[in-house]
Parts: C-alpha cells; structure tokens; sequence
C-alpha cells in the first residue's frame, strides 16, 4: 500500500532510548583517561629499531583509554598497541607474553581483538601469532573477559 | 563419587530431601519429578509434582518443615505439602510481572525469598489470620534479573546476585514472624529491604552466590570466568580471581575458607580464600578422570590428520569429565557450609554426581580443603 500519512517519520525514533527501565553503565570517570602517552611511546619504538620490544610494550598497555568515551582516543590507542605489536620478532612474542601479569594478558586480548575488528594488510598473521601465545597464557577465561567487559579498550 | 543419568534433557534444578533419600527435579519441563533411592545405585519415580505451567526454575525443599517450594517461568511459585502420600499445592501470588528465576526457604523455614526477571525478589511469608502466602518486594536498586538467592544463617539477610553485574545483600526481616535481627559483619540498622552491601569490579552476571557456614563471608561467580569473596566488616572488602577457565555456574562454601565451584568447564572445582592475605587461589581440578586407553597412532592416521586437520596430536572427541555438559547446580548433601563431607552436582547432561570430599582428598595429591 502507498503511504497514507503525510510523515513517516515516527518510525525512524530509537524507542529505547526512551524506556525509563533502560540500563546505563555508571560512569567512572573518564576524563582523565589519556591513552598511553604519545610521547613516551614515541621514543620507544625509535628504540625498537635499537630493539627495545619488551619496554614498548609495558608502555604501551599502561593507562588504557578504557572509562573515556573519546572514539578517537581509543583508536589512537589501538594503532599505537598493533605498530608494538607487528614489531616483534615471532620467537621473542612468547617471552613478551609470559612478562605480563594477569591483568595485562586480559589487557593484550582486548587489544587483540579490537585489532581484529578492523584488519589492514599485514595486521591479521601478527594479530593471530599474539593471541596464540596469549591464549595458552591467560587460557579461555582471558577471552571471556574480552566478551563480557563493559567498558572496551 | 558416583554418577547416575536421570534423563537425556538438562535437569533444571533440584532439592534433595532431609534425610537425602529423595531428590526432586526438573527434567526440563513444567514438572517437578521426586525420584527415591532404591538400593545400590537404584533410583525410582515416586511422585510427579504437575501444576506450572511453565518451565520450573527454581525448586527448594525444607529439611524440618518438609515443604517444597517451586518457582517457574510461569511468573508463580506453589509451596506444596506432603498430605498422606500426595503432595498438594498451595499457590503464592508473587505479583510479578517476569519470570520468577530462583527460590530458597530461609534458615528457620518461616519465609522465602524468590528472585526474578522483573528486577525484584519477593519474600514470602505465611499470615495465620488468613491462611495465606503474603509476599513483600525488594526492588531498589536492583536494576535487572536476580539470577541468585543464599539466605545468612540469621534468617534475616539475604544475598542476591543479579544480571546487572552486582552482587547485594539486602535485610529481608518481616516483623509479622520474627524478632528484631543483633548486629551483624554487615551492619547492625536492618529495617526491611536495607541494602547491606553492593559489590563493584566485576562484569558479567553474577550465577551463583553462597554465604559462608558463619555467615561472615559471601562469595559469587560471575559470568566473566571469575570467584570473588567478600568479608563483612566496615571496610569490606572484596577479593577476587580472574579464571583461565569457562565461566562457572554455581559456587558452595564447602569449609570456612575453601570453595567448590563448577560451570561450563563441567567439573568442579577448589578454591581457597586467605582472608589475611586477601586472596582466592586455585586448588585444583575435582575430577578423577577416567584412564582411556591410549591407542598409539598409526603413521597413516598421523598424516591424514595432519592432512585434515593441520596437526599431528590426537583429537579427544570427548571431555573425560563425569559430567558431559555444564554442571547447573552443587548443593551440599553431608555435613553443611562449615565443614561439608558430601557435595551433590546436577549438570545440562541430565545426570548427577555425588562427590565424596574425604575420597576426593586422599585421591588428588597436593588437594588440601583448608
């Protein structure tokens, strides 16, 4: 049948935005939530062509952008953690991982799989060899965590 | 431990009886069936409880009072009586509007408390004067499902783990049938529907939640593969262990300090709290698991499953646990929370293992229930 109102537009309203029972997320925070910081990473992927992986790496998992709701912030984040990330060598990923606490596996597998959400070229084969090694360190659990969390890296 | 398949379908839920000679069950439908035990490993159907019309979630039987109290999907609950030999039904307006979720008979058996889908737990009580079940709410500020229910060994708090990632114990003291409640670890002010304590810092649905034999500890599993325990106190404060394992479904104090927990893993599991160091650990898988004959593998079978499958190690293709599904339930069958002797496992396989913890420490060197 052919429209027979004069506006439609009622149908394009979001009416759960509306429900008063609707549940939202208290909020943390997150103002002061930087991202890790870009200077200091900076300087230390110059040294990871000196070779200084594992350093990069604490530094870049500190002070993840998780409470803020800045989309820039979190993606700046992400791209600093895969440059860290593609620049290991394979065999040195395993002691990288065993380095990290608990916190920082769960931490790594967040990152891991916002990585995957958005593959580039070469992003997905280095993405995979992480998450195999962070696998057998933070096991199964580690995954739900990523699945379960309410506020995202 | 001994395991004994009672149906092909999950079993729902189940409550065992004061003497532990019935078990009563869902087979995963509006029916509640009460099996007894026969000798050896004998089990036979001795009554089938059928009045819901919807799928029964939440089954509790009162050891002294003998009465059986059943929630459902249905959004009612009955409370049934052995008259003779037949059980009858007395029905109990929850006044809710979702499904009920879980229900418990509190210490003294004078009430229970039932959690829901419509964001709130009813606690029933009997009115003499019109010899009915009257029901009181706890709303605020629960703000989802109330998947789990323990009653404190005061009969006066009750702790609630819900679908919005917090697990709560409120005050449920009815002044119609009890005295005012001493003070507690938790607080002393505990008018009805007082919010003792909220936790924080985990995500994901609170499954299952128990209160310690003395009541001074409350420990949840959550849905996002962790155990956390609290300590009453002023400050209290709240330790958890973030797992390498599926999520778990179900927790039981099993002593003051160790914990038996189980879930999608489909075997239980120890853990044990230091209260001085703030601290879960783990202690230890909790299932013998059969020794299946270990065929060596032909160079054929080797290079077809590297052909198939990319790897050369042989594929178990089934979980050499007891239970073949996630265990749903554990509920304590010898002994109570303080020092339990005796744990009772129902699990998505319909079937339901009883696990001897004497035989379970002597059986797993380096298992020490604390």
């Amino acid at each position: 049948m052919s429209k027979n109102v004069s506006s439609d537009r009622f149908r394009k309203v979001d009416v759960d935005e509306y429900d008063e029972n609707k549940f939202v997320d208290e909020e943390e925070g997150g103002e002061n939530q930087q991202g890790p910081d870009e200077g200091e990473v900076d300087s230390l992927i110059r040294q990871l062509c000196t070779g200084n992986v594992m350093g990069a790496l604490q530094a870049v998992l500190k002070n993840p952008p998780m409470n803020t709701k800045n989309q820039a912030l979190k993606d700046r984040a992400e791209g600093l953690v895969l440059k860290v990330l593609s620049s290991f060598k394979s065999g040195d990923i395993e002691k990288a991982v065993q380095s990290l606490d608990k916190n920082g596996v769960d931490l790594l597998m967040k990152y891991i799989y916002k990585g995957f959400e958005q593959p580039t070229e070469n992003s997905s084969t280095v993405l995979l060899q992480w998450h195999e090694k962070a696998l057998s360190a933070g096991g199964v659990g580690s995954i739900v965590r990523v699945l379960t969390a309410r506020r995202t890296v | 431990m001994s395991y004994y398949n009672f149906l092909l379908e999950p079993i729902s839920c189940h409550a065992w009886n004061k003497e532990r000679t019935q078990i009563a069950i869902c087979p995963n439908n509006h029916e509640v069936h009460i099996y007894k035990k026969e000798g050896g490993d004998k089990w036979s159907k001795i009554h089938e409880l059928k009045e819901h019309n919807g799928q029964v979630t939440g089954i509790d039987w009162a050891p002294e009072s003998n009465r059986i109290v059943t929630c459902g999907t249905d959004r009612n609950a009955y409370v049934w009586t052995l008259k003779g030999n037949v059980w009858r039904p007395t029905l109990v307006i929850l006044r809710i509007n979702r499904a009920a979720r879980c229900v418990k008979w509190s210490p003294k058996e004078n009430k229970f408390a039932v959690g829901s889908g419509s964001r709130l737990i009813s606690i029933c009580y009997f009115e003499q004067e019109n010899d009915w079940w009257v029901c009181k709410h706890i709303k605020k500020p629960i703000r989802s499902t109330v998947l789990s229910l323990d009653w404190h060994p005061n009969n006066i708090l009750l702790a609630a783990g819900s679908c919005d990632f917090k697990c709560r114990i409120f005050s449920a003291y009815i002044k119609e049938v009890e005295e005012k409640p001493s003070p507690t670890p938790w607080g002393s002010k505990m008018p009805f529907g007082e919010l003792m304590f909220e936790s924080s810092g985990t995500d994901g649905w609170v499954h299952s939640i128990c209160f310690s034999g003395s009541g001074g500890r409350v420990a949840w599993v959550s849905h996002d593969s962790t155990v956390a325990v609290a300590t009453g106190s002023k400050n209290t404060v709240i330790s958890s262990l973030s797992s390498e394992t599926l999520p778990l479904l179900a927790v039981t104090f099993i002593t003051e300090n160790s914990l038996v927990a189980a879930g999608h893993d489909c075997y239980p599991m120890l853990y044990v709290y230091d209260e001085g160091k703030g601290t879960i650990t783990f202690g230890g898988k909790l299932d013998i698991p059969k020794q299946s004959t270990q065929r060596g593998m032909t160079a054929r079978e080797r290079f077809q499953n590297l052909d198939k499958k990319a790897s050369s190690e042989t594929e178990k293709a089934t979980l050499d646990s007891v239970h073949k599904n996630s265990i749903s339930q554990i509920s304590i069958l010898e002994g109570d929370k303080s020092k339990c002797n005796k744990f009772c496992t129902t699990g998505m396989d319909g079937g339901m293992t009883i696990w001897d913890v004497k035989t379970l420490e002597s059986s797993m060197k380096d298992l020490k229930i604390v």
